[in-house]
Formats: structure tokens, sequence, C-alpha cells
């Protein structure tokens, strides 16, 4: 930050020092596209199938421009000067992800062991829901700096979320994957991925004070700055919760994903690489360390060094004390099915993924169904929405801002990579969905709530500064007397 | 602040180019292999979305398709039918949606599913105009009227197999194996019914191996049929010169470099026999001898040039069957009557017998004259083809005659059809089985038919492992030659029916 406040219009960023266009009508425009592919895949897929054009088209793309409109409006009222990318892009992934859903909804096979039939309309309400949250957020939250205030408070909520599915008759449990989901009246909740949002918030609040404490009372030892023993503290604290949710919810993604978020604050605090190498000794201790007593994340490991003996375990039926499943393989196969143009929606055969089809393994469907070609499109989206939070970072004045803004995509493109990563099988499989596409209604709305506060943090950023205020001590004094 | 942000902006460019390269690396490196993976349900998914192709026989499907209706859900459209599936299984094979495809079903697949490369223009054009995908045909060279004469015979015997060829052409006329199965009864993926009758027919679970085909695959010691082999190489290599001259044979005979006995069955006239004696009464002595005159290397080039020791592909492949390669002079005179490590299938006998009877030319022998397309243009032809020719015209004229008198007035006589113009030629076989021959012996049969003007439309091998008959009823002429004069006569009255 020092020589950010030394010269403060040195780097290029998305603020031009006055009269920035608010870039409201760009929006629109990318909005109507966002909106408009959706309804054209919807029909596609209800043509594929059916050979018509399906009777929810008109509701469906009334609905999905509705939210977006809604959204759209509120953003222009509210954070007028915000970044005219974000929205679009989150609105394009999610109505992609609920044409997909509703795809999926019509296989018989899925329906035949209830992994789907009515999970669109289902997601279609959590997204109404999860667009009102945005619009909260953006109607309440006046400035995201407000947010610091609740620090510790944060830091609190954080680990409720994370420690409630470990609370005896709140936790799921469930037959694959990992503990991470809590029911309440009959709703499953994943409190990881507000936690997500939360745990941000508490890692910017409290690195903003204490940056300056972690960057400069070091040693220099071969080439890196070495923290002293008690600033050492916070990443050992941390560190030791991810390992415990790594071995109590046996979730490797989450676990990974708070700590590599913490990680990458912390390094954008302190400037000190030292910290990444830190951070990356320490998870790789820690995965090694959990990998070799822990069953769960043993299976996943084999999974993923040889899928097709996992493949043929569980078509045996193998039984030895931890569920072999065909779902890494089955993964691959629909994305090598699908090729370089994919089968075309609506013609592939994801189901044969089964288990959670529509929820961790939906890039599957894209990837078989939409080709290289879709799955490539789908990623360079996720990279411009991480892209884009970054350069949000960039353009924050504040170093609260700058931290919440890059935790928040650092995490979300953590999540990407982790989640399409153990998906296509570059590294083992984790319990997380993919941000928008994924069927579950604590995703979509955790995730439009992040949107909303980087859309926040943008517009704070982006707006111009506001004109000097009249000096009163430019103008003549004048001496009244009585 | 802002430059670990921009190192970190890098470092999530990274990432999501390391998710590029692998998705490239996965739908376009490995696409094929993915996508082609036999595992990967979608291939039988696609194999059976389809009504499959037929299989045809004398120009009438023996296979059809009919759709899949059944408990719960099942995303294979259509299912694979037979009729008379056991009679035909050595054949088709089967094409199962839980058990994959075998045999013709599985070599010809990409015909019958319509997913051939030389099918692409059709398929691409039923693409664009919106119709289904179509399978073509396999049109077999078999003889329904053949195949159910050797498959009636088997049945009643027990466990056997024969295999009938067209001397002139090498096309297969019958292939049939007893015990056999039916398998339209697991051509489904219900696991109640189609899981079960697969599991019932599992060797583990069934000792006579139904599932096996045992005219192409199971390899059997030859027995005294072998001996026509051995007349060919001695009359081949200038060890016998004629039919009728006398053969220098000791009787009794003992094994060189031995002190062992080759015994005869039976007090036979053996002593100093000419060839045609000892074939008619089948001497071991006899042949004995004359694999060790011949030699080894002779008899194993003879041998070799009949199909010995190497995988026949019709195009189901066929075990190799086995003329030993290493062996000492008494293994010599063992192998050359059958015994010792001899072995063969039945289609290798019946080569045999259709290359003695084609005057010394081996026809290679094939089943499918010709795969058609959906709109029944013919998309390839078989060609009879040349494989070798392991005995001269002349030669071949000379065990003709001896097989003939074998038939006429030897062991073989059981197998005579006395029809206008029709000679028989054929030889008897017993082979021993077990230690100090313990178990029953297989009996064995090869024949051939010539008709009035020469030419022979049929030549065939049978053989019967009957564990219930009486051991003393076991006998080539006995169990053997009434099914392949069946054989026969069913080819021969077709032909001049047509």
């Amino acid at each position: 930050m020092s020589s950010s406040t030394n010269t403060p219009t040195h780097h290029t960023s998305t603020i031009g020092s006055i009269g920035a266009p608010s870039r409201r009508n760009t929006e629109l425009a990318l909005l109507v596209f966002a909106v408009v592919i959706p309804v054209f895949a919807y029909a596609n897929v209800g043509l594929a199938i059916d050979d018509k054009v399906p009777t929810g088209l008109l509701s469906y793309g009334l609905g999905l421009g509705l939210l977006a409109g809604v959204a759209h409006l509120v953003v222009r009222k509210f954070a007028p000067y915000a970044d005219p990318l974000l929205l679009p892009l989150a609105t394009l992934l999610n109505g992609l992800g609920l044409v997909v859903i509703w795809r999926l909804d019509q296989s018989k096979l899925l329906q035949s062991i209830n992994q789907a039939g009515n999970a669109a309309p289902r997601q279609l309400l959590y997204t109404a829901l999860a667009i009102a949250l945005f619009v909260v957020v953006l109607i309440f939250l006046k400035d995201h700096r407000v947010l610091q205030r609740y620090t510790y408070i944060s830091m609190v909520g954080a680990l409720v979320l994370l420690l409630l599915p470990l609370v005896p008759g709140l936790g799921a449990e469930l037959t694959y994957g990992a503990k991470i989901w809590i029911s309440v009246a009959g709703f499953s909740i994943q409190p990881g991925e507000f936690a997500k949002i939360v745990l941000a918030v508490f890692f910017a609040g409290y690195l903003m004070v204490k940056r300056d404490a972690l960057a400069l009372a070091s040693r220099r030892f071969m080439g890196l700055y070495l923290p002293r023993g008690r600033d050492l503290g916070p990443i050992l604290v941390v560190w030791a919760i991810s390992i415990l949710i790594l071995v109590f919810e046996t979730d490797l993604g989450t676990s990974l994903l708070f700590f590599g978020m913490f990680v990458i604050m912390l390094y954008v605090a302190t400037e000190r690489t030292s910290w990444i190498v830190f951070g990356l000794l320490m998870s790789a201790a820690g995965a090694v360390g959990v990998a070799s007593f822990e069953p769960h994340v043993q299976t996943r490991v084999q999974a993923w060094l040889d899928p097709m003996h996992e493949y043929t375990l569980s078509q045996a039926g193998v039984q030895d004390g931890v569920v072999h499943s065909e779902q890494a393989m089955q993964a691959l196969w629909a994305f090598g099915s699908g090729g370089t143009l994919g089968t075309g929606l609506g013609q592939g055969h994801s189901e044969l993924i089964r288990f959670a089809a529509n929820s961790d393994f939906i890039l599957a469907t894209f990837g078989e169904e939409l080709g290289l070609a879709g799955v490539m499109a789908i990623l360079l989206i996720y990279g411009l929405v991480v892209e884009r939070g970054i350069r949000t970072a960039l353009a924050a004045r504040d170093p609260f801002g700058k931290l919440l803004a890059v935790g928040l995509s650092g995490a979300f493109g953590l999540q990407v990579f982790v989640v399409a990563g153990g998906v296509m099988g570059l590294i083992p499989l984790t319990g997380m969905t993919m941000p928008f596409l994924a069927s579950g209604g604590s995703s979509v709305i955790a995730n439009w709530a992040l949107i909303a506060i980087l859309i926040r943090i943008s517009d704070t950023a982006r707006r111009p500064a506001p004109a000097p205020a009249p000096n009163p001590d430019a103008e003549m004094t004048q001496v009244v007397r009585p | 602040m802002n430059k670990p942000l921009r190192r970190i902006a890098i470092f999530c460019g990274l990432l999501v180019l390391a998710l590029l390269i692998r998705d490239n690396w996965l739908q376009y490196v490995m696409a094929d292999d993915l996508k082609n993976d036999p595992k990967n349900r979608r291939v039988a998914i696609a194999r059976y979305g389809t009504p499959r192709g037929d299989i045809i026989v004398d120009g009438n499907p023996i296979t059809g398709s009919t759709k899949t209706n059944g408990d719960g859900y099942n995303d294979f459209e259509y299912k694979r039918t037979y009729k008379d599936g056991a009679m035909w299984a050595p054949v088709t094979g089967y094409a199962s949606q839980a058990f994959g495809a075998t045999q013709l079903e599985n070599i010809e697949d990409g015909i019958l599913t319509g997913n051939d490369d030389r099918l692409f223009f059709r398929r691409t054009l039923d693409m664009i105009t919106g119709k289904k995908q179509e399978g073509g045909n396999v049109v077999t060279t078999l003889n329904a009227a053949a195949q159910k004469a050797a498959y009636k015979g088997l049945l009643k015997q027990g466990k056997g197999a024969v295999a009938a060829i067209n001397p002139e052409t090498g096309a297969i006329l019958a292939l049939a194996s007893t015990p056999s199965y039916d398998p339209s009864t697991f051509a489904g993926n219900s696991t109640k019914v189609d899981g079960k009758a697969w599991t019932k027919l599992q060797k583990k679970n069934n000792p006579d191996d139904p599932m096996l085909n045992r005219a192409l695959r199971e390899i059997y010691p030859p027995g005294s049929t072998f001996k026509v082999v051995t007349a060919a190489a001695a009359l081949e290599h200038g060890v016998v010169d004629s039919a009728d001259e006398k053969t220098d044979s000791p009787l009794p005979y003992t094994l060189p470099d031995t002190t062992t006995e080759l015994k005869n069955e039976g007090n036979i006239p053996c002593k100093d026999a000419t060839l045609r004696e000892a074939l008619r009464v089948s001497c071991n002595t006899v042949f004995g001898k004359l694999g060790v005159d011949v030699g080894k290397e002779q008899m194993l080039e003879t041998a070799k040039k009949f199909g010995f020791n190497s995988e026949q592909f019709v195009p189901i492949r066929s075990s190799a069957s086995i003329f030993p390669e290493k062996m000492d002079r008494p293994q010599t005179a063992l192998s050359s009557i059958g015994q010792f490590e001899t072995a063969t299938t039945p289609l290798q006998m019946a080569m045999v017998a259709s290359a003695v009877a084609n005057d010394g030319t081996l026809m290679k022998p094939y089943m499918v004259d010709k795969l058609q397309a959906p709109n029944l243009d013919v998309i390839e032809q078989t060609d009879p083809e040349e494989m070798s020719k392991p005995l001269s015209e002349d030669n071949a004229q000379i065990l003709q005659s001896i097989m003939e008198t074998v038939v006429e007035k030897g062991t073989g006589t059981n197998a005579q059809i006395n029809e206008g113009g029709v000679t028989i030629g054929g030889k008897t076989g017993t082979a021993q089985r077990g230690v100090d021959n313990s178990e029953n012996p297989y009996a064995w049969f090869i024949s051939y038919a010539k008709v009035e003007d020469g030419s022979s439309p049929v030549a065939v091998a049978v053989v019967v492992e009957d564990e219930s008959a009486n051991r003393d009823d076991i006998s080539g002429g006995g169990l053997a030659a009434p099914i392949a004069r069946d054989v026969m006569k069913a080819v021969l009255d077709g032909k001049s029916g047509s």
C-alpha cells in the first residue's frame, strides 16, 4: 500500500481521476445477451428432447429477464458506477445453469433414482431469493467499509457456520461426499458457502489492522522474510481450523478453499512472498498428513489417480468400508464423448454420472453437450468474473476494500478451480459446487451475495471523487460585530 | 498493495489456464479413446439405440430386434432376438445389453449398428434428412438344413461339435456345438431375468460349459482321423507311392528307441498292410511307423500346410490346432496317430477333409459371404481364397480312393449315402482320454461327399464327447458317422433341389 499511497495515479485502473462513465448502458446491453442466450439454450433442449419448444419457455424467459432487470435497475440506482461486467456474467452463468438443470430434470434415469425431476423450478426459486438478497445487500450496504466494524463478529459467525454441520441432529449425514450440509425444516443448507463470505470479511478486517506488524517485524533468512513466532499465530490457527474441517467434515474442497483464501489475503496484505511459501508448505503437510489416515480422502485420491480401477470396484460392488464411486470415470467419459463441439444440448448421456449429476458434476454435462468449445467458454467466463473482481481490488482506494475484493474473487477462483479440476480429473474430487451453474440454493444465494459485495466495492472504487467542498477560507473573512 | 494483487491476478489466470489445458487434453487429445472405450456405456446405448441389422442364413434372418420393454428404467431402446438361438449360437455369438457382444455380433458390430466407416456417407445423409440410423446385414455362408442336421444329431448324443465346409470355396456350411445356449435369454439387461440366465450359463456354475464354441474354440485329441494327415505326408514326401503297395510294417511294432510296444485296437491285419488296408482298419502300427519314416520335420510341414499350429479367422477366431514341434522319435510315432500332444479343433479336421476332397487344394475357410448396407447394397463380398496346397492332385486322388474304401467297407460304413452318383470318403477316430484310458474317449468322424461330376460340395468333421454313453459304444463310426452323413445329405439334397 505504501507505494500506492505515494503515487496514487501511477497504476492503470478502472477509475479515471474524474468523470468516469458509469457504463450502466453497457451492462444493460450485455444483460440482454445474458438472458437471450439461456432462452435459446432452453428452446434447444426442448427441441432436442421432445421435438417441440418447451411450454415453459415464455415463463422461464420472462422470469430470468425480470430477475436480471430488477438487478440491473437496483445497480443503476444504488451502485451506478459499479463494474458493468459482473452482473451480466453472473446472470449468464446462472441462466445456463438453470437450462442444464432443467435438461437433467428430463432424464428418466435421474428421475428413477430421485436425483432430478423438479430441480429446475426450485433452482429458479432460489435464484429469485438470491437476487432478492443481492438487492438487499446493494440497498442496505451503502459502503462496504461498514463491514469492517464486524470483523470479530464475523470470525465468530464463520466458525459457527463451519461447525454447524457437526452439530448432532442438525448435520445431514450423506452416503456420498462430505459432511458439509445441515438440514433445517426440510431444507438442506451448505453453511460453508456463506462462511466463505463471512470469513473474507474477518480476514480483511483483521489483516488490515495487523498487516504492518506481520510485514515488517521479520527477520531475513535465505532470501525470505521469516515472520516472528507470535505473528505466526493467526496463520497457524486458520491452518488448524482447515485441518479440522478436513478431518471432521471430510471435505478437502472447503478446507483448501479457506486456507487458500487466507494465504492470498495475507500475501496481498503483507507483500511478503514468504507467506506464500509457508502457506504452500503447510497445506502440503496438512494434506499429506490427513490423507495418510483418513480413508475418505484416500479413496478420493485413489479415484483421481486411477478412476478406471475405482469404477471397476464400484461396478463389482466391493465392500471394504469406503464408498467406491463410478462418478470420476463417468465424468471423464462424459467429457470425452462430447469431443470438440459436443453432442448438442439434450443429446448426451451425462445422466450416467447419476449422483450429483446436476450439482457437483454439472460441468460434465456442459462438457458432453457443448463440447470443448462450450467448456472453454464457461471457464473463460469464470476467469473474467475473477479478473473483474481483482480489478475491483486494484481500483479500490481503501485497504479493507482491496483485501475483501481480492479475498472474495480469490475464493471464487479457487472454488472454480477445485470443482472444475476435480470433475475433469486434474486434482482429486471434492464435494463443492460449481458457482452459479450447480443446482443448490446455498451456493447460488451465497454467490449472488458475493457478486453484490464486489459490485458495491467497485461502485465505491469507480465513483468519481466528490467535488472539493467549497473552502471557507477562500472567501473574505468578515468580522461581524454586533 | 497493488503488486501482490497483480500477481494474484496472474495466479488466477494460471489456474484457469490449467483448467483449459486439462479440458483440451480430455476433450480433444483423449476424446476418441474415452468416447469409444467399451466400458463407456454410451457405446452400448448407441449399439442398442436403433434396431440392429440382421445376420442372414439362406436369405432368412436368424436374428431380430425388438423394442425393449421391461421393469423400470432402461436406456437401451432395442433388444436383440434370436430364432433358434441355441442352434445358431456358435455362428452368431451374442449381443447382450448387459454382457456385451461376441463373435459375429461383435466382429461385424460396425455394420450391424450402422456405425461402420463404410456407412459414413449414408449415416450423414440420414442425419440430414432426419431418418433414424439403421444397421446393415451380415449375410453368412451357412446352410440352414446342414446346420439343423448337425445340431439335431449332436443333441441326441450329448456333447460335441460339427464343422462343415464347402471344399471348393472354403465357405462354412455348418458350425454346431452342444450343449448350447440361447443368446436371447440374456439379451436384455434386467438383473432378475438376464443376469440370472447369464450366471447359470457360466462354466463355474455349469460344468458342461454351454457357452464354449466347441466347433472353433475347443481342441480335442483327433485320434485316428489324424492318420489322414499322416497318409498325406507319407504320399507327399515319397515314403509311400500308391494306395495298394505293401508297406514295410512289422507287427508287433516297438516304438523306436524304446521297448514299448504300440498296440492296435483288436487283432487286425496290419502286418505290411497297404496304405488302403491300413486306413480301412485303422492300423496304429502302420501309421506310427509311417510318421517316424516321414520324419518329424516333414510331418510338421504337412500338418502346417493343412492349417495346424495357427489360429484361423473365419472371421471368428478359432483356436490353433496343435501338432507338436518338439518331440523325439517315439513321440513322433504317437503324434502321427493323433496321440501325444496332437490336438485339433473340429474346424481344422473339416479343413483336412476338404483339402483332400478338393484335389489337394485347401481353401481358406470363411463364414461371411457379404456385408450389406441397410438398403441391401453390397458393401463387401468375400471371394474364395486359396490358403495352401498340402498335397498334389495325384496324391489327393489316391487318398480320396482310400477314404472312400473306408466308408464303403471299413470303419465308416455308417456314413454311406446310397444315392445316384454320390461317393463318400471318410475316416473314423476314437481318441483316448485320461491316464490309462480311464475317461470316455472322443468319437470322431471326418468325411466329404463327391457328386457325379467329380465336384465336392461338402466336407465335414464331427466330434462327440459323451460321458454318459457306454464306453464300448463309443467309436467314430458308431456315434459320429451318422451325424456326418445327415449333414452331408442335407447339403446334397439342397443342392439337387435348387
